[in-house]
């Protein structure tokens, strides 16, 4: 679109042509401040959103959120997929780890109740609901070299950037380094492991599903929304999360006070996170 | 009467896999670290001495440590979860490190990562808070090389047996290996091999008893 301009010949004239883009709303953009979301969800009080954004298919964000936090990825439009990583916001040398994620609960297959571990023992967050149980904590994300032989192109400039490519985007923007970059997780692409381990791509449950995650100690959170790296479409079709965060520590209290009823490894973790966060308030 | 065979005092170039020349010869202690160079086109090969000692491994470019292991990428690339003769050991970027050439168990894990003091305290209480873990040898022999925590990823696990049933119920079961069982790695550019010879006794990962492993670098065609 050529947009017809009277004069940015000068800096006054720069400066007016500036400002009269803004105040556009599309349907990839963050909402800032939060609370001013058009359709927040029934039981959440608009005041207490933290984080609100329409992350477009291949494109990353990133946001430090407190504990107490509870984080919504919606997919739009059915073909999302969330790639997410964390790091503890206050000491970012402990971060996800995927093994653990899966090898403590005795539990390959992400959904409601399963915890996100760290490497030191913690439980950063848990998912606490899900409507989509298609998700996979096995194959990590995509890489330039792979996007480049799948659709030619992985850059984050292409239209098929890859997960890691924007992962790296999204350390570096909280000091971070390509080596703090782990093996990550993904929601809304299911992945199965069958009895001779090949693993096999069960797509998307549909458009419309969501998963929460509450969090347990401060994180800084990345989202990079890209194919899945078994996704079996050869062209790139990945379309928008919708990410939302809200206050609500009377859930993660919820979540505590409950937690006499879990398996005793979530207990644990639990326990453990408890553990370091009174320590330090 | 059989008489069992002693793997640890058997000549190195009988146990090799792939003849050739041997340029390393070590044997890893129980519970402990080992880490080596493997130069392009030689091959390491690894000697379960004792049966069902886990092998906890990992693998950075030996001019770059930058490179690293990836299992997500390795197992992605393949379509399968097990590691066996043929699988391409990949880096974060998906690019070779080594290749599997000959294995003689059949799978071998790399969804289940390492052992560490910390994650102990979920899987089994606080008072294994204190028992020796793979990641403490990660971080000691690493550290030599000037790797550091944000260096360590998920890890392969030679001669541990990790099933995901159909619910996704997944777990470290009784091993497929055997006293002498071996498996051989043949590095496509030079590779800095980090291993620890597993200390945990809290799962049948090492047999409840860990033992000694063996490692042997040949150089095949001279």
């Amino acid at each position: 679109m050529t947009t017809t301009i009277a004069d940015t010949g000068t800096t006054a004239g720069a400066r007016e042509h500036a400002r009269a883009q803004a105040g556009q709303i599309t349907d990839s953009m963050p909402v800032v401040p939060a609370s001013n979301w058009p359709n927040p969800p029934a039981d959440v009080d608009p005041a207490a959103l933290t984080w609100a954004e329409t992350v477009p298919g291949g494109r990353y964000t990133s946001k430090v959120l407190a504990r107490g936090t509870r984080l919504r990825l919606h997919d739009v439009d059915g073909a999302a997929c969330a790639h997410v990583l964390l790091w503890r916001a206050d000491a970012p040398w402990e971060r996800l780890n995927v093994a653990d994620t899966v090898k403590v609960p005795w539990q390959a297959y992400l959904g409601a109740g399963h915890p996100l571990l760290s490497d030191q023992g913690r439980v950063l967050a848990t998912v606490v609901a899900d409507d989509s149980g298609r998700h996979d904590a096995l194959c990590g994300t995509t890489t330039l070299a792979g996007n480049t032989a799948k659709y030619g192109d992985g850059h984050v400039h292409s239209s098929s950037p890859a997960g890691r490519e924007m992962f790296v985007l999204a350390a570096a923007k909280h000091g971070l380094t390509p080596t703090d970059v782990p093996p990550s997780v993904s929601f809304f692409h299911g992945v199965r492991v069958d009895e001779d381990g090949s693993l096999r791509s069960t797509g998307s449950a549909g458009p419309g599903k969501s998963v929460d995650l509450i969090l347990h100690l401060p994180c800084v959170v990345a989202i990079a929304n890209t194919a899945h790296p078994v996704d079996p479409s050869p062209t790139f079709d990945t379309t928008s999360v919708e990410v939302l965060a809200w206050r609500a520590t009377a859930d993660l209290d919820a979540l505590l006070a409950g937690v006499a009823d879990t398996e005793p490894e979530y207990q644990r973790a639990v326990a453990n996170s408890e553990d370091v966060w009174a320590a330090l308030s | 009467m059989t008489t069992a065979i002693d793997f640890a005092a058997a000549p190195a170039t009988d146990l090799a896999l792939v003849p050739g020349t041997v340029v390393l010869d070590e044997v890893i202690g129980e519970r402990g670290p080992w880490s080596g160079v493997v130069a392009a086109g030689d091959v390491l090969t690894i000697v379960d001495l004792y049966g069902n000692q886990a092998v906890d491994t990992l693998f950075y470019g030996a001019g770059d440590h930058a490179k690293r292991y990836s299992a997500q990428a390795t197992i992605a690339a393949q379509g399968n979860i097990f590691l066996t003769t043929g699988t391409v050991i990949r880096d974060q970027e998906g690019d070779p490190l080594m290749t599997i050439v000959a294995d003689e168990v059949g799978n071998h894990d790399t969804v289940g990562g390492a052992c560490s003091q910390e994650s102990n305290t979920l899987r089994y209480g606080h008072h294994t808070r204190h028992q020796h873990a793979c990641v403490e040898n990660f971080l000691i022999e690493g550290s030599r090389h000037g790797l550091g925590k944000a260096d360590l990823v998920g890890n392969v696990n030679f001669f541990m047996n990790v099933p995901v049933d159909p619910d996704g119920s997944l777990g470290i079961v009784d091993g497929l290996s055997a006293p002498g069982k071996r498996l051989a790695l043949r590095a496509e550019v030079d590779t800095l091999v980090l291993i620890s010879n597993c200390p945990q006794i809290n799962n049948p990962c090492n047999g409840f008893d860990p033992t000694a492993v063996r490692v042997i670098v040949t150089r095949p065609g001279v």
